[in-house]
């Protein structure tokens, strides 16, 4: 198993406060817009981008939600493991807003299917945007494009992304040794 | 833990204490989920349950096929009266029968005890006991604990007291089985004859005095007395149980502390409780069958995941 990293702290700071830019640029004042991030693994992106929005941009009065699409994944019953629910907190209306989902890494686009189906028991947004840290592309299974991304990666079926926001600030590449 | 450790939901006795607080996180999800607009979510739509109820049920029985509906599930709904049980096929055979159709699950209410257990050896499908006689209703103990976690925060520690009709009541053994693995202290309450011998082997305490128990507990949960399995007397009257044992306003204000009341239902009013007390603030009984909903798609979610893996 061999461990490389391609973001380190500085470049995944630089990263964020760009993908913030781009958001701020499209959104203006974020009055009809709302940060949405998907459980598990998108909220801690999603309350990254949310404080450079805030602390740097000064933007005020960000509407901000979490939303989990657990029960509405195609893998029920195919996947090894039991599919443990998330919390969800969409505590506005969705209807009319232009929606802009966060994740923190973009591979098949299954999970983002899920969630534009989560999201569409809420109610019909405006728009609704992809915003994600890491594209790894050429392994699509569903026409799913992001709007705002932070980089792209090519990678083989077999390596995975480790996106860290928490502890370390640090994107790893995790590829296993094929017998 | 992320799965439960029974591929059947028969009773509470077989769970462990992970596995309950699994089911309540998992209940936590559905509980908002049916606090939506949109009330369904589509995980389990290739699945198929069959609702076989070979006893009466109301609350159970909807509230079961809600759960379902609410998961997208296909439901087909078999009572024991309009079928061919009345013409002699044995309980496998029709359960059979109903499998080949390609049925998933199989939600069952029997009068005999260990009906669930029987099944589940003997098919191939999971089981889900919807209650076995006077055996064990599992998922009614699962939203009463899960009602008693909302209402008061946690159940460990907590005094619980169940009164009535101990002997003949499923929802009894479970509740004790249930309490007692989250960590609550269990007793009973009733009169001599409706009290099982020997139940104080399950670590429960007996008492006999409906105002000793509500001085000690913390919740009460009254139990309807159950006519139609009572094949000798058990009390003189149902007006001298209700003198003894049917809770009245009259006993809670007398108590410098607020019980909760709990009832799995049907009430039978004047009887087991008063009206004001069914009615009261203090009375958590319809959000009992509230969460039953969310407990039972919560059991349904977690048992269909783990049938393939």
């Amino acid at each position: 198993m061999s461990k490389r990293i391609i973001l380190d702290p500085s470049h995944l700071d630089i990263m964020l406060k760009r993908m913030a830019i781009e958001l701020a640029e499209n959104h203006g004042d974020f009055e009809q817009c709302a940060l949405v991030g998907l459980q598990p693994r998108g909220i801690a992106l999603a309350q990254r981008i949310k404080s450079i929005l805030e602390n740097d941009l000064k933007v005020g009065n960000i509407t901000y939600g979490e939303l989990d699409s657990t029960f509405y994944r195609d893998d029920f019953r195919r996947s090894e493991k039991i599919l443990i629910p998330s919390s969800i907190e969409l505590d506005f209306p969705i209807e009319g807003k232009n929606i802009v989902l966060i994740d923190d890494v973009l591979y098949t686009g299954r999970s983002v299917r899920s969630a534009l189906n989560a999201l569409s028991d809420f109610g019909r947004p405006g728009k609704t945007e992809l915003l994600t840290l890491i594209d790894r592309r050429f392994k699509r299974e569903l026409p799913i494009q992001p709007d705002y991304v932070g980089t792209n990666v090519d990678t083989r079926a077999h390596d995975r992304v480790i996106v860290d926001l928490e502890n370390e600030n640090k994107v790893w590449i995790i590829t296993e040794q094929q017998n | 833990m992320t799965r439960l450790s029974s591929n059947h939901l028969l009773g509470l006795k077989e769970l462990t204490s992970e596995d309950i607080n699994l089911i309540f996180e998992t209940a936590d999800n559905f509980k908002s989920i049916l606090n939506r607009q949109i009330k369904k979510v589509p995980s389990l739509r290739d699945i198929t349950i069959a609702n076989v109820f070979f006893e009466n049920s109301t609350r159970t029985k909807i509230s079961f096929e809600l759960a379902e509906k609410r998961l997208s599930a296909d439901v087909v709904n078999f009572s024991s009266s309009s079928s061919s049980v009345s013409k002699g096929e044995t309980l496998i055979d029709t359960v059979n029968n109903i499998l080949s159709m390609k049925v998933d699950m199989v939600v069952m209410r029997h009068p005999a005890p260990g009906a669930a257990l029987f099944l589940s050896k003997h098919v191939d499908a999971q089981i889900i006991n919807a209650g076995d006689g006077t055996h064990e209703h599992p998922t009614q103990a699962l939203l009463d604990a899960y009602s008693i976690r909302e209402e008061l925060g946690n159940i460990q520690g907590k005094k619980v007291v169940i009164v009535g009709d101990i002997l003949h009541s499923r929802v009894a053994l479970s509740n004790i089985y249930c309490l007692q693995k989250m960590g609550a202290e269990v007793a009973v309450c009733g009169p001599p004859t409706l009290i099982p011998k020997h139940i104080d082997a399950l670590g429960v305490r007996v008492m006999h005095n409906l105002n000793e128990a509500l001085a000690w507990c913390d919740v009460a949960n009254m139990l309807r007395i159950q006519m139609e399995r009572q094949q000798t007397k058990y009390f003189p009257s149902l007006r001298e149980y209700s003198m003894q044992y049917g809770l009245t306003m009259d006993h809670l204000n007398t108590l410098d502390k607020e019980v909760t009341i709990m009832h799995p239902g049907p009430i039978n009013r004047g009887v087991e409780v008063s009206s004001e007390v069914a009615d009261s603030d203090q009375s958590i009984i319809l959000n009992q069958v509230e969460n039953g909903v969310a407990i039972r798609m919560a059991v349904l979610y977690l048992l269909a995941a783990q049938k393939e893996s």
